[in-house]
């Protein structure tokens, strides 16, 4: 009885560690509290800059999720089980992301997308259309550097499970797609759900790239960390306040899908 | 620009000019100083720190160049500096309460409107920023060269219809060297420190946007004799001509 106990329990060692790493990363979001004005709370939050900032960070930093996830589990999937020369390179190419300043990824972005980018000034040149400075460059700018989180986390999931499920299916005749939807992804899913949540905290956060390849304009590609860096030029409590919502929103909605989705482990 | 910035590294002990007065302005080590300084400045402070650190053998001057209401946050929140030089009198104003004495205005600094090279959108004056199929970046009114834009603007009677707001002078100069506007609103020593790849146009409401440039040594400077040394060297005669070779006006 006392040994199983002994080999259960949690490393006594490890406990103030784990301690310090909580006062670490809790400690900054203290301080942010204690500095909040609540008594301008409500005014900061109900301009409308904030409002929009709000709504397009959230549906931005959503719809980033959704690219990503329908780009990136393909990927993912390619890089866990594919078998081609090359794949270690590949893996540390579409990582670059994770590892560039965020600025340069915009930089980089527009040497790509922009009017004067390799594939954007003949998109411009022919149907007059470019990418920079619209809703969507939001978009773009916060999967470029959002969809490595998910890519990782999903190539992990996709390798810790057990292949043997789908040579199982397929042995009972069912299509490599079927197998795919039914049997891998599921498998995958707690990996899925964890790299979707890592990615959308990614996005919603997303400062450099965004302002860099998208700019800055109330309504149309303010988000709200752009709109908080700009708040703190001028009015500082007001940025502490804006800040405090992204803050009570992403908490918001990462317990809930916790709540929902990963707590459940097969 | 350059010129002057040998003329004065060239003071720094340079046994060949022993009948300058320079020469003789060449003093003991001053220490490190960190200057705060808005992001305008970077060009012609970057020569005047080099020229300090051959005046006074041994000083390092580091500087932390961003937009100057960033730097007045910073300024605020006690961070380590000496000197802060601010692109408005109203960020300035913001530190009252961490600055020694009053603020001197040094330059000021006036709007040009930067287009990329070959200004492929023919823009001419302040009326083509109300064009709505052209590519516009401005800074955002929260900043000073914003507020000087809305000023000019004002003055022209013209509503612009910008596509980005820029948090600061140098990140829209950026949209204009990177092509990807086809005309923004920022200082006359931006567009010069650009070179060839942007190309300024004058307009006559510039006259009504002039921004003073305040320097003044902080009070919780750990080298107050070394700020004051550089506050020295930047509104001296040496220091107006590195300052006006990179565009600016003298007060």
């Amino acid at each position: 009885m006392t040994a199983r106990r002994r080999t259960t329990g949690v490393p006594g060692v490890l406990v103030p560690f784990a301690v310090l790493a909580v006062l670490f990363l809790a400690l900054p979001v203290v301080g942010l509290l204690a500095r909040t004005p609540w008594s301008t709370l409500a005014e900061v939050l109900s301009r409308d800059e904030s409002r929009q900032a709000l709504r397009l960070s959230l549906v931005c930093a959503t719809l980033a999720t959704g690219l990503s996830v329908l780009l990136g589990v393909p990927l993912a999937w390619l890089l866990a089980r594919g078998d081609f020369p090359g794949r270690g390179l590949l893996r540390a190419v579409v990582t670059v992301p994770l590892v560039l300043p965020p600025v340069v990824g915009g930089v980089a972005l527009f040497a790509a997308l922009g009017r004067t980018g390799l594939v954007g000034r003949p998109i411009d040149r022919w149907f007059g259309v470019s990418l920079p400075f619209t809703t969507a460059a939001v978009v773009v700018a916060e999967a470029f550097v959002a969809m490595p989180f998910l890519v990782l986390a999903v190539e992990g999931a996709l390798r810790a499970a057990d292949r043997r499920y789908d040579d199982a299916a397929a042995t009972l005749g069912a299509s490599r797609w079927y197998t795919f939807r039914r049997v891998t992804l599921p498998l995958v899913s707690p990996g899925l759900i964890a790299g979707a949540v890592l990615c959308w905290a990614r996005a919603l956060g997303e400062f450099g790239a965004t302002i860099t390849f998208a700019g800055s304009f109330p309504g149309t590609t303010q988000t709200m960390p752009l709109r908080v860096y700009l708040a703190l030029q001028q009015d500082p409590a007001a940025a502490v306040a804006l800040s405090l919502v992204l803050l009570v929103v992403s908490l918001v909605v990462l317990a809930a899908l916790r709540d929902r989705w990963l707590t459940v482990t097969p | 620009m350059l010129g002057a910035a040998l003329a004065l590294t060239g003071c720094g002990g340079s046994s060949s000019s022993p009948t300058t007065a320079s020469s003789a302005t060449t003093k003991a080590s001053m220490g490190s100083i960190t200057v705060l300084a808005a992001s305008s400045l970077s060009g012609a402070f970057t020569t005047l720190g080099k020229a300090f650190e051959a005046q006074h053998p041994g000083s390092t001057v580091t500087f932390s160049f961003a937009a100057s209401s960033e730097l007045a946050t910073q300024v605020s929140q006690g961070a380590p500096a000496d000197v802060f030089a601010s692109a408005s009198p109203a960020t300035m104003t913001q530190v009252k309460a961490e600055v020694v004495g009053s603020p001197v205005t040094f330059v000021r600094n006036t709007l040009q409107i930067a287009v990329p090279a070959g200004n492929p959108a023919k823009v001419t004056g302040l009326a083509d920023f109300a064009r709505p199929q052209l590519k516009i970046a401005l800074c955002a009114a929260e900043v000073p060269c914003g507020a000087a834009a809305a000023n000019a603007f004002a003055a022209a009677k013209i509503t612009p219809k910008p596509d980005t707001l820029e948090p600061d002078a140098k990140a829209t100069l950026a949209k204009v060297v990177l092509g990807e506007v086809d005309a923004a609103l920022v200082y006359r020593t931006d567009v010069l420190s650009a070179g060839s790849k942007v190309i300024g146009i004058d307009f006559p409401e510039a006259a009504q946007a002039i921004n003073d440039y305040p320097i003044a040594v902080l009070t919780n400077a750990k080298n107050p004799s070394g700020a004051a040394a550089f506050v020295a060297l930047v509104t001296s005669a040496a220091g107006a001509k590195v300052l006006s070779a990179a565009g600016f006006t003298l007060p």
